[in-house]
């Protein structure tokens, strides 16, 4: 074997045989993740599937259909139609904002964008109580004008407003900064409107990222306990959200009831991850992936 | 400054500060507010009393130990992502992001039976004597669910965009399969290891929905700080309510300058801190 062909060989099976590609540490990496991942993250999707369903399909319809838990699913759902339009727009607003434009301040804008994200729900709920409770800023004026929104309607709304408020921007903003302003400025070069340069140039560029930032929005919204908890006053058959009456009927030691429910939210759980993995395979996302 | 071509500054800028401003900034101030009325004597008093320094310690201990456990797995997970091909992969891709779709009341309910004397798990860890559901251990466990994505997240596109030159250039000065994982691989995913871990550590402090669920939720034992704070509302004590809320929110300011510092770190390592 010549000197060159031997080197060449070499060369091949550095390709081949990467770090960690040994067939020994590939196989136990390999396994072990796989086998804590079914104990972690699987489990618990079986458990609940499973549990829901039980008692049978017929006994399943029936703990959805209870009076309370119908009210928290279709409370849920109003929620999810009220906040997720909103916090797109918001999303728009604030990625267009932070990624067209320069100007001072900027960094602190994309800072106070994402700090909704870092605050524990619970701190959440709990600062709007000193916005609209009887304790709070605003409290004495609302009382006045006899407007309830603490322990009511609004204050889930605003609550949920605010845990999500960064889904939608966190997407659009990294996929709008690589896209840069070049065709945006053409367009107004040609004498395009800010909003026709927004809806015909911008908008078609990053619909998908608004699709996938609205579906995760959705997800957080139907899904928020903490914040939500805080606020909502818990009051049965009122206000209390699906994930809330998750919690009233496991206290109540209807942990069939509360299973049937937790259900219906491992479903959308479960299609938020599909339409984000679909969304993701026909390639249109680009980088805007979470943790980005 | 650069004369604006595209329109609408006012508008876009405008929105975007005026939503903030009313769905988090005043909030946020209004707490601030409602706490520096206090006063620093009974500031101290509230955090000093036993029940809520056990509340702060169970809830640090447990973050750190759940982001331990997140640093190891979720780093072999990424690997496994970034480096492997196998069938399945898409599924387990897909998986990771689990957490983060179903809400925290439901993974809370999920782990509760999953651990509890008579679960799946809860059963057999009862024969060999360990406890897992109403311990310390079980607000670990659900910690460390909430939070796992950010580890594997943040660590996974960094593997990725390693190149394989410069391991090629470590074998071929000789180097083995772990000089070349210490001295090469580790530290280019090192900061984004440690942003992914810090992250998760920030989730773990102000988890609430899976925590209660599986904590057992008895003071001085396994009471966590969020919810501390939910009972004090609870008993109307809204200034205790306060205290606490405004010393959670300070500790995720803390953990947002640390992630946003490593962040820039790593940002400046890969070479990308164009932003």
């Amino acid at each position: 074997m010549s000197l060159a062909s031997e080197r060449d060989s070499e060369q091949a099976e550095w390709m081949q045989h990467p770090v960690g590609g040994g067939k020994v540490t590939r196989r136990v990496v390999l396994w072990s993740v796989l086998v804590l991942t079914a104990l972690f993250l699987v489990a618990p999707l079986v458990l609940i599937v499973t549990s829901g369903l039980s008692l049978g399909v017929g006994a399943f319809v029936r703990n959805l259909s209870e009076p309370t838990t119908l009210h928290a699913i279709l409370l849920t759902l109003l929620t999810a139609v009220v906040v997720v339009p909103i916090n797109i727009l918001f999303g728009l607003a604030a990625a267009w904002t932070v990624t067209k434009f320069d100007f001072r301040g900027k960094t602190l804008l994309i800072a106070l964008i994402e700090l909704p994200y870092s605050i524990s729900p619970i701190v959440a709920g709990v600062a709007y109580l000193f916005v609209y409770g009887s304790q709070g800023l605003f409290g004495p004026l609302l009382e006045a004008l006899g407007l309830k929104v603490m322990f009511a309607l609004p204050a889930i709304f605003l609550a949920s407003l605010f845990v999500t408020a960064p889904f939608v921007a966190r997407e659009l903003i990294p996929l709008m900064q690589v896209q840069g302003t070049d065709e945006e400025e053409a367009a107004v070069t040609l004498g395009a409107g800010g909003f026709t340069t927004f809806w015909r140039v911008t908008l078609p560029n990053v619909k998908w990222a608004v699709v996938y930032g609205a579906i995760l929005c959705n997800a957080r919204v139907m899904g928020e306990f903490g914040a939500v908890s805080v606020v909502s006053g818990n009051i049965r058959g009122q206000t209390t959200t699906l994930p809330l009456q998750i919690e009233l009927l496991y206290q109540d030691y209807n942990v069939a009831g509360a299973f049937a429910a937790a259900t219906v939210l491992t479903a959308v759980a479960l299609v938020t991850i599909l339409i984000k993995v679909t969304l993701e395979r026909t390639g249109k996302t680009s980088s805007a992936g979470p943790g980005h | 400054m650069r004369r604006r071509v595209i329109p609408g500054f006012g508008l876009a800028l405008g929105t975007t500060v005026l939503y903030l401003g009313a769905i988090v900034l005043l909030p946020l101030c209004a707490l601030l507010l409602k706490a520096s009325g206090i006063g620093l004597a009974e500031f101290w008093e509230i955090l000093s009393s036993p029940r809520t320094l056990s509340a702060i310690r169970v809830t640090v201990t447990m973050a750190f130990a759940a982001t331990i456990f997140n640093a190891i797995y979720g780093l072999l997970l990424a690997w496994v992502l970034a480096r492997y091909r196998f069938p399945g992969k898409r599924l387990l891709d897909a998986l990771v992001d689990v957490p983060f779709a179903l809400p925290t009341a439901v993974a809370g309910l999920a782990l509760t039976a999953l651990f509890a004397k008579n679960g799946w798990f809860g059963a057999p860890l009862d024969k060999i004597g360990i406890a897992v559901a109403y311990t310390p251990l079980g607000i670990a466990i659900a910690m460390a669910f909430t939070s796992i994505p950010f580890v594997v997240r943040t660590v996974q596109p960094v593997i990725e965009d390693l190149g394989s030159e410069v391991e090629e250039a470590g074998r071929s000065l000789g180097a083995n399969d772990f000089q070349i994982l210490w001295k090469i691989i580790f530290p280019a995913i090192f900061p984004a290891f440690l942003a992914g871990c810090s992250l998760s550590f920030a989730r773990s402090l102000g988890e609430f929905g899976a925590v209660i669920f599986i904590a057992g939720n008895q003071p001085m034992k396994t009471e966590i700080v969020a919810l501390l704070t939910y009972i004090r509302l609870e008993e109307y004590n809204y200034q205790a309510a306060a205290a606490i809320s405004t010393i959670m929110l300070l500790m995720a300011f803390a953990m947002l300058i640390v992630t946003n510092a490593v962040q820039a770190w790593h940002l400046r390592y890969v070479g990308r801190g164009e932003v």
